[in-house]
């Protein structure tokens, strides 16, 4: 037990997985007290590592140290006891039972009654409300979870990971669905884990937030170690060309569209639901890239699937082209050249367990049925192929099921699907999100050439860089109501800022 | 198509890709071993007329078990493939029966071209389907709670259909040859000729797969069966496509109640029970998921003939009917075992 330099040391991890080296001789060295941010595209095999460290998965060879000793973890059960904890990227707790519950699952206090035991609630309640006062945690133990916002619930993972007596706290991407104060309030959370000696391993695509909170940075590449730096030694482009292997001149693509006609009006939309969007008046011209800005809770999504029949609309109209557009499913969007790149890609996107070419065709099959009635598949492969091709998915071959593709790649799967339907209008939904530096660019590429073509590009991001550097005008919102629309070359982070707060 | 790692292992024989082959195809290789190992404890087993006997039973069952396997496949489950085979097996019977045949069900019916029953007993079937599509898609009931109240709904129709006060309900015989050689005759040319009902089983597995591999229902059916979400989002039209995949399972429960029917030469309102649930067991024990959007035809044979192989097999090996019961629950649950594996690697 003497000096350990190190709280956590994974030594020369391998681990393979059929086809793939997912991890080759990765070497990491986490001290106790610290922040260690561990960067990389995706696919670099970051998460691989981690699944290591917390016993989701064994490592093929080399060596994993806890506090000195050489461990071993057949289960994630083994790692939390032993004191590794992990955040995961996406979380699912059970949303219809309590905070507490959900906090003290697979470990209930007991009261025993002779052989009768029954879990003591009391205690439930009261050490769960001691861990949150502890963190400055303003959460009920006794509130259904589904009834908070994901950044209270991960909140609450990250008490549950302190519950444990964790020495070591591994964050998969834990602000991807949080709002700027909300990501200050983690970071005030995970400073005071540091203080209290705890060391947190920290995953993240947003290099200014590493940059802000980690001591020291972990950089992989396509399963290898690159480095590790200091984290005050490091800056942006260097991260970043450490991360992808070349310096990228630019974050954005140059924009070579010019808007047009208007293609697409809304008028005074209103959410058949309360508290959803209200009275939205927007119109979107030939080729032009239309933002859409604000915090988590704008409603920016509730707004597009509105607009593309997945949700109910109570007043307001839609004209596509000048005239009057009824849409109530899908079906009908796509019939007005509507397409939509969803928010949450694993929920409402892809197709886990069907192949790349099945994915890419879902959205368009009518176009290969022939006239006995089955489908043209040469030309279906042909289309697949042409098309993952030009979005350079990397994928080695139609047939692989997609979930065995990275998450820029499944993203990529999804565009391809869309615009074989021919869109004219595309309305993505945080199309970067949980996406790596270099496929972003590639995406912001996509995005760029399809408004050059003519397409009408509408894009939801919370990412303000990502806004004002793609969009021709941005529109704001605050809760359901449009509080501004700024043309993209006047628009700074301030002014997104103010109008994504005030509140009417 | 073929990934790159596999070039390595197949220029020898390793122990790993021997083993990778093993869980790949576990249910074949499942197959495979019930039939030596009974073929050799028995001899009697391997007689070709035993095994055309095996196949013609399951004839009628892989129809009802592709049924099922739709939809299972497109995320839901279907609990009056039984009842409605049973349905459709009494209605086409009634309308079979020999002129002189002494207690029929309707005395005066005219002998009808052997079509219109046939015909009459797919369409009860589709309407069943038809309904369980209808209610699932529409009245959004759950796939379970739908089919368990259609199941019932056919049991007590055909039941009621077959019942003739004073008697009460009636098994139903005394069928023409022109329709039972539908379910014991042959086809062919002398020297060489199939049982009818396997050729039918055939045909119908044949377009099934085609539908299931070759079509939009096909593909949409694994779209829905593997996320619905996306799918609605995709601007697949669930509801529709839903409501054809019950349909499809109810005209293949009325084919196979024709030709149960066919193949015993009679029938009565017990017919086909429990049969809803040997037909997941084979869907499952073939690799289709009961949660949806996996599942392939083949792998639906293979389960229905292990299923069959192992009832037959009991048979000639003597054990007590009680036992049978018991060592093909034993199977059921250790074959699907066997074949999660293949799932189990990737986590």
């Amino acid at each position: 037990m003497s000096s350990n330099e190190f709280v956590l040391e994974m030594r020369n991890i391998s681990k393979e997985f059929p086809g793939v080296k997912a991890l080759d001789d990765v070497t990491l060295q986490v001290r106790p007290g610290s922040v260690h941010a561990l960067v990389g595209e995706n696919g670099a095999g970051k998460s691989t590592l981690m699944k290591c460290a917390f016993g989701i998965y064994q490592a093929d060879a080399g060596q994993i140290v806890l506090e000195g000793n050489p461990v071993s973890f057949a289960d994630t059960r083994q790692a939390l006891d032993a004191g590794i904890a992990m955040i995961q990227q996406e979380l699912l707790p059970v949303p219809q039972r309590s905070v507490m519950e959900n906090f003290w699952l697979g470990r209930y206090p007991e009261k025993r009654y002779g052989v009768v035991r029954i879990v003591d609630d009391r205690k439930m309640y009261a050490d769960c409300k001691a861990v949150f006062d502890d963190l400055g945690m303003d959460i009920d133990p006794a509130t259904k979870v589904m009834n908070l916002s994901a950044s209270k619930i991960q909140s609450m993972e990250i008490a549950q990971a302190v519950s444990y007596n964790s020495r070591v706290i591994i964050m998969d991407e834990p602000t991807s669905s949080l709002t700027e104060n909300e990501v200050q309030h983690l970071f005030s959370i995970i400073r005071k884990l540091r203080s209290q000696g705890v060391a947190v391993i920290y995953i993240s695509h947003r290099i200014e937030e590493i940059l802000e909170i980690s001591d020291e940075v972990t950089i992989m590449r396509d399963g290898r170690l690159v480095g590790t730096y200091e984290a005050n030694t490091l800056n942006n482009e260097f991260i970043i060309s450490q991360m992808v292997g070349r310096t990228l001149t630019n974050m954005f693509p140059p924009r070579e569209n010019t808007p047009g006609d208007v293609v697409l009006k809304v008028e005074h939309l209103t959410s058949g639901i309360e508290r959803s969007f209200r009275d939205v008046s927007f119109e979107v011209r030939k080729g032009e890239i239309f933002g859409i800005g604000g915090l988590v809770g704008a409603q920016r999504s509730e707004l597009v699937e509105a607009l593309f029949g997945l949700r109910s609309v109570r007043s307001g109209s839609i004209s596509i082209n000048g005239t009057k557009a009824v849409i109530t499913n899908p079906i009908q969007a796509k019939r007005y050249k509507l397409a939509l790149l969803t928010e949450e890609r694993r929920a409402t996107g892809i197709f886990p367990a069907l192949s790349v070419l099945d994915n890419t065709l879902i959205a368009n099959l009518e176009k290969y049925v022939r006239r006995n009635g089955l489908l043209d598949e040469k030309q279906g492969i042909s289309d697949a192929t042409r098309h993952i091709e030009m979005l350079r998915v990397k994928t080695p071959s139609v047939r692989t099921h997609v979930e065995n593709l990275s998450g820029g790649n499944q993203q990529k799967v999804i565009v391809a699907r869309w615009l074989l339907t021919e869109p004219e209008i595309l309305i993505l939904d945080e199309p970067t999100r949980g996406i790596d530096v270099g496929a972003k660019y590639e995406i912001y590429s996509i995005i760029a050439d399809l408004a050059k073509s003519g397409k009408s590009i509408i894009m939801i991001s919370s990412e303000m860089p990502e806004l004002i550097g793609m969009s021709d005008r941005i529109m704001v919102m605050c809760e359901g109501r449009v509080t501004g629309i700024l043309d993209g070359k006047e628009a700074t982070q301030e002014r997104i800022m103010t109008l994504a707060t005030q509140l009417s | 198509m073929r990934d790159p790692a596999s070039k390595g292992s197949n220029r020898r024989l390793s122990a790993r890709s021997i083993r990778e082959f093993a869980t790949r195809n576990a249910i074949i290789l499942v197959l495979v071993a019930l039939v030596l190992v009974i073929g050799i404890v028995r001899n009697g087993f391997l007689q070709p007329d035993n095994l055309v006997n095996i196949l013609r039973i399951s004839s009628v069952r892989l129809i009802i078990a592709l049924g099922c396997a739709g939809a299972l496949i497109s995320g839901g489950t279907d609990l009056s493939a039984g009842r409605t085979v049973g349905l459709s097996a009494v209605i086409v019977a009634s309308l079979v029966q020999r002129p002189d045949y002494a207690s029929k069900i309707f005395p005066n019916l005219p002998t009808l071209w052997i079509g219109i029953p046939i015909l009459a007993a797919i369409a009860a079937g589709m309407a069943i389907g038809l309904t369980n599509g209808i209610v699932i898609a529409f009245l959004r009931v759950p796939p379970f709670i739908a089919t368990l109240g259609t199941m019932t709904i056919a049991w007590g129709a055909a039941s009621l259909y077959v019942d003739r006060p004073p008697l009460g309900a009636q098994p139903i015989g005394g069928l023409r040859n022109e329709f039972t050689n539908l379910g014991t005759g042959s086809i062919g040319w002398p020297g060489f000729s199939i049982p009818t009902i396997i050729v039918i089983a055939l045909i119908v597995f044949g377009i099934y797969w085609v539908i299931l591999n070759k079509t939009q229902l096909g593909k949409n059916m694994y779209a829905i069966g593997g996320n619905v979400n996306a799918a609605t989002v995709s601007g697949v039209n669930v509801r529709r496509n839903l409501v054809i995949v019950y349909t499809i399972a109810g005209i293949l429960y009325g084919i196979a109640g024709v030709l149960l029917a066919a193949r015993s030469g009679g029938a009565t309102n017990n017919y086909g029970q429990g049969y809803e649930l040997d037909a997941i067991a084979a869907a499952v024990i073939g690799g289709v998921s009961t949660s949806g959007g996996i599942g392939t035809v083949g792998g639906v044979l293979t389960g229905v003939l292990i299923f069959e192989v192992l009832n037959n097999g009991l048979v000639v090996l003597g054990v007590s009917a009680y036992w049978q019961q018991v060592v093909k629950g034993i199977i059921i649950v250790a074959a699907v075992a066997l074949d999660i594996r293949k799932y189990g690697k990737k986590r």
